[in-house]
Parts: C-alpha cells; structure tokens; sequence
C-alpha cells in the first residue's frame, strides 16, 4: 500500500495554466452564478431538500444517457426537469412532499446504480458524476453553461420581483393576483437547471455545499435578497476558484477542498453572528 | 343602505369545499368604513369567508361584490394580512424589503425601487410604529412586532379595505393592544374598511361596528350592538357566554365551572337558546329573555 502523501505541489503554477484548468475556472464562474442566484430562492421556498433530491433524480439519467451513448449532461437534465415538476406538482404540504421526495430519491438513486452496472463506461463514469469531475469540463460544456446563464438571467429579468414575492410571501402574494403555480412550476424548471450544470463541479452527493450552504451564508450576512444574491454567488465562486487552486498545490480532490471551504465560509458566519447575538 | 355605501356585498352566496357546503344563504352586505369582525366557532369557515372575499375560492351559489367589482378583480384595493403569519416566519428578510414587497412584489420586468416607494414604505411603517425597526430582521423581531409589519405591508398600496386573518392570535396583551391601536388609526384617519377573523372579540370590541357570525352553516351580519348578546354569543360558540358592562365598555366573558359558587350567572339553558334561535335567526337581539347586554 503507499503512503498518503500530502506534500506541496512545486509545479502548481504549471497545473493552473493547463487548458483543462482554464476550462474548470471559466466553468466555475458560471456555475457560481447560477447557484448563488438560486440557492437564495431555494432557501426562500424551504425546497432546500428538493434541491439536493433533485441532483439524485438526476443520476439515472446521467448514468443512462451513458449507457445510450448520449451527453451525462442531456440526461441528466431530462431526469431532473420531470423530478422537479413531479417535486413541484406535490403542493406545499411539507412533511407529505419531503416523503415522497425522498423515496423518489432512493428509488433514483438505486435505479442509477442498477444503470451503471449494465455498461462499463457507465460504470467508470460513476464516480465523477457522484463526486464531480471540474478538471474534465470540456468547451462545449462550457457555451452549455453560458447559454444556460443567460436564460437563466432573462427570465429572472421578467419574473423576479413576483418569484420573490410567491417565495417569501406565498399566500399574500396570491392574494395580490400573482401566479403562484407558474411560479412554482418556474422555480422548479431553473431548480433542474441549475443542478444539472452544477453536478459537473463537484457531483450529485455534494451539491448541496455548493448551491445551498453559499446561499445560507449569504442569509446570515445580508437581509436584502437581492445583496444576499450576490454575496452568494461570490461566496461560490470563491469556493471554486481557491478550491481549484489548492487543489493544484496539494493532491486532494477539487470537489473535496470546494466543499470544504463552502463549509468553511458557514461555519465561519454561523459563529460570528452565534458571537454577535450573545 | 345605498348599494354603493357598501364595501362587501353578499347575495346568496354559498361555499363549498368537496361535497360538503361550508356555509350557504350568505346574504347581507358591510358598509364601507365599517370594522367588521368575522366570528364562529373553529370550522365554521371563517377563513373561508376571506378567501372567497379575495376570489380565492369559488363560490357554490349566489354572487359576491367587493368594492363594487366581483370578488377577485379589486384585489390590488385589498390589503390582506394571513393567518399565522406572525407565529411561523423565520424569514432573514429585513422590516423594511417585506414591506417593500407589498408595493413592488406583483410587477414583472426591472424595476429599481424609487424613492418614492422607499418613501411610502417608511409611511406605513411609521403608521404601524415600527419605522425604528426597518433594518431589523423578521427572525429578530417579537410576534407583535412581526405582525405590525405584515399590516404595513398589507398598507403600503394604499388599500380600501384591510382584511386580517386572526391578527391577535399568539400575540401577549400588549401586542394585542398595540395591534388594534393601529386598526383603530386606520380606520379613523384614513377611513379604511377592515375585517378581522377573530376568534376571541373582547380586544376588538371598542373598535367593532358589526360582525359576520357563522352559525348553523349560515353567515348572517349584525351591528355590534346586536351581536353583544348573550343568547346569541352562547349559541354561536356552543359554551356559555356572558355579556357584561365595565366602565371600560362591554366585555363578553365564558366563565366556567371553577368559578367561585356565590357568583350569580346570567344564563340561559341550550335548549332555550336554540328556541330563540328558531324562533328569530338573523336577529338574536329581538329574541324573549333575559341577558341582554347593555346598550353601548
């Protein structure tokens, strides 16, 4: 067996200014974005839980797009935009659609492993899609990711104030003649969207420190959502950025140190403002 | 009363839920600048009466006006503050951005918010007297303090009528009187029609004008002073009501077996109330017997 060496990494510099590198920053931003706009709206709506279920409905779909010989990312998306309307058709009765949720989950879960063992290629991708694989991200993923960015940021244009308003506010709101199920039905389409280009960056079992924790951290330090928006994607895209560098000075996987830090960045807020309170 | 002196016109409405009709043969109509109350006992569908008054829930039977139009269609006059509201939010939003809602939350499109908004938005704060509290976080903020900021909301467009859904519930007693000060300032200053689900009327009787009261499947209206009755109220919520005069106004008290034995009670048997019920079903007040309430 050999030793676990954690030793620095001298050529660092080297590593960061690989092509595959590039691609991982670049993809980093995008995804960042993303994640900190939605995580905040997913707070709002208490679907933290959907959120990370969503990623697991997805695996399937990655697995078996694998299996068909189509894109991980087309798969997964399909899996996850029907999870989510499925998720979203539920209602609102939270114990009921957390149980449901997350038998969903399970069953998914099971069914994309079930995929993976029918073909070799699907099984070598397992791995990187439950724990991600930020170095792989290749170019057309990435114009994937922009396009993806500036539906996302349109359609926020139009529907921002009133998917505020139905997330915060859900029974005033409908009072006040906003549409509360296309809402719904809109923030569960972007929910999948997002998490299918997110799964790449770090996988299905660790989205959750990627699209929610920033978001949660935001809501510790600003109580203005658009202010917590924006510190939650820095937040995120902080995360990756150092993530991929320390990832290139010492052997440990990106995933992990990107995690670690979004977990970091919490636990930092949670203190301080548990400190402040007292 | 003129049709148009009236803010919430009912005409044989009915509402239904599945198979089973909540209330039905709803047919009177609460004047505008009134400060009506909706009483009944839980399920009665008092909640329900709200929700229909928003157009939330269709109607089984008969038509329903609010403020002139078909209940729905003048929602943006509404100012609506729901049930619970206070008790369960744990939002980090500030006082200030959950006003803020009620004035920009239904548009779509970019729209930065101007200061005339920020403006308004201090007005209604002001107006509820928790203008000092902008920058507080609702998680912050006692259950009092949280629903004085849910009317502000519900203020902030400027409504004509003002509909709170148990506003007093699980608030302490001086939150409850800081609560009904600002209805009664709204009412008085502004003219504003309000409606309140109430489960416990005593806080609110010096502002009531009338009631909505459900009983047996039948929403009736009533001046208050018909409605302070003990015969009525006993009926209505199925347990011994009295209605007493303090200096302070009038009281409606439930007293119970433990109170002390040489208190003499002003009651009258069941079967008796249900007799004066049958007997007279949307005027209490002229039912035979004794324990009345005073005039007020």
């Amino acid at each position: 067996m050999s030793t676990i060496d954690f030793s620095f990494d001298p050529e660092w510099m080297g590593t960061l200014t690989a092509p595959f590198m590039t691609n991982a920053f670049v993809a980093g931003l995008f995804i960042a974005l993303a994640a900190g706009v939605m995580g905040y709206f997913t707070i709002a709506r208490h679907s933290t839980f959907a959120a990370h279920a969503l990623a697991h409905i997805g695996l399937p779909g990655a697995t078996g797009a694998v299996l068909l010989g189509l894109p991980v990312s087309l798969g997964m998306g399909v899996f996850a935009l029907v999870g989510a309307l499925v998720i979203g058709a539920l209602g609102k009765r939270v114990s009921e659609r957390e149980i449901a949720t997350g038998t969903v989950l399970a069953f998914a879960t099971g069914l994309g492993l079930f995929f993976a063992r029918l073909s070799s290629s699907a099984s070598q991708q397992m791995q990187s899609i439950l724990f991600g694989s930020i170095l792989t991200i290749t170019t057309d993923q990435i114009i994937g990711f922009a396009i993806f960015d500036v539906l996302l940021l349109v359609l926020l244009a139009i529907i921002y104030r009133p998917l505020l308003f139905s997330s915060l506010d859900e029974q005033v709101a409908q009072a006040k003649g906003v549409p509360i199920g296309v809402m719904n039905v809109a923030f569960m389409a972007i929910m999948a969207g997002v998490i299918t280009i997110a799964v790449p960056a770090v996988g299905t079992l660790l989205i959750f420190a990627l699209v929610i924790t920033p978001a949660a951290t935001a809501n510790i330090l600003a109580g203005s959502p658009f202010k917590a928006m924006v510190i939650a994607s820095i937040l995120c895209l902080a995360a990756i950025w150092l993530g991929l560098v320390l990832s290139a000075m010492f052997p440990a996987p990106p995933s992990f140190i990107i995690v670690t830090l979004s977990t970091l960045f919490w636990a930092i807020a949670k203190g301080a403002a548990a400190l402040k309170a007292r | 009363m003129s049709e148009s002196s009236d803010c919430i016109v009912f005409r044989d409405a009915a509402v239904r839920r599945g198979d089973r009709i909540i209330w039905q043969h709803g047919t009177f109509a609460i004047p505008t600048g009134s400060v009506t109350a909706i009483v009944g006992t839980n399920g009665t569908g008092k909640t329900t009466m709200m929700k229909a008054e928003l157009g939330l829930l269709p109607l089984a039977a008969g038509s329903l006006t609010v403020l002139g139009r078909p209940a729905g269609e003048r929602n943006a006059q509404i100012g609506y503050v729901p049930q619970s509201y206070a008790s369960d939010i744990d939002s980090n939003l500030t006082a200030e951005q959950s006003v803020l809602l009620g004035l920009t939350g239904t548009r779509f499109g970019i729209h930065l918010v101007t200061k005339a908004q920020k403006a308004k938005v201090r007005e209604a704060m002001e107006f509820t007297g928790i203008a000092d509290k902008a920058k507080y976080r609702l998680s912050e903020l006692s259950g009092g303090l949280r629903q004085r900021v849910a009317i502000a909301q519900a203020l902030v467009c400027d409504p004509k009528l003002l509909m709170l859904d148990e506003p007093l519930a699980n608030l302490d007693l001086a939150s409850q009187r800081a609560a009904v000060h600002v209805l009664a300032k709204l009412n008085r200053e502004l003219g504003m029609t309000i409606q309140v689900v109430a489960h416990d009327l005593n806080m609110l009787l010096p502002i009531l004008t009338g009631a909505v009261y459900l009983l047996d499947g039948h929403p009736h209206y009533a001046d208050m002073g018909k409605v302070l009755d003990s015969d009525l109220l006993t009926h209505l919520y199925g347990t011994q009501v009295q209605v007493v005069t303090t200096p302070q106004g009038d009281m409606f008290v439930t007293p119970t077996p433990d109170e002390p034995l040489d208190q003499v009670q002003d009651m009258h048997s069941a079967t008796e109330v249900a007799q004066m019920h049958h007997h007279s079903h949307d005027s209490a007040a002229s039912a035979p017997g004794a324990g009345k309430a005073g005039a007020r």
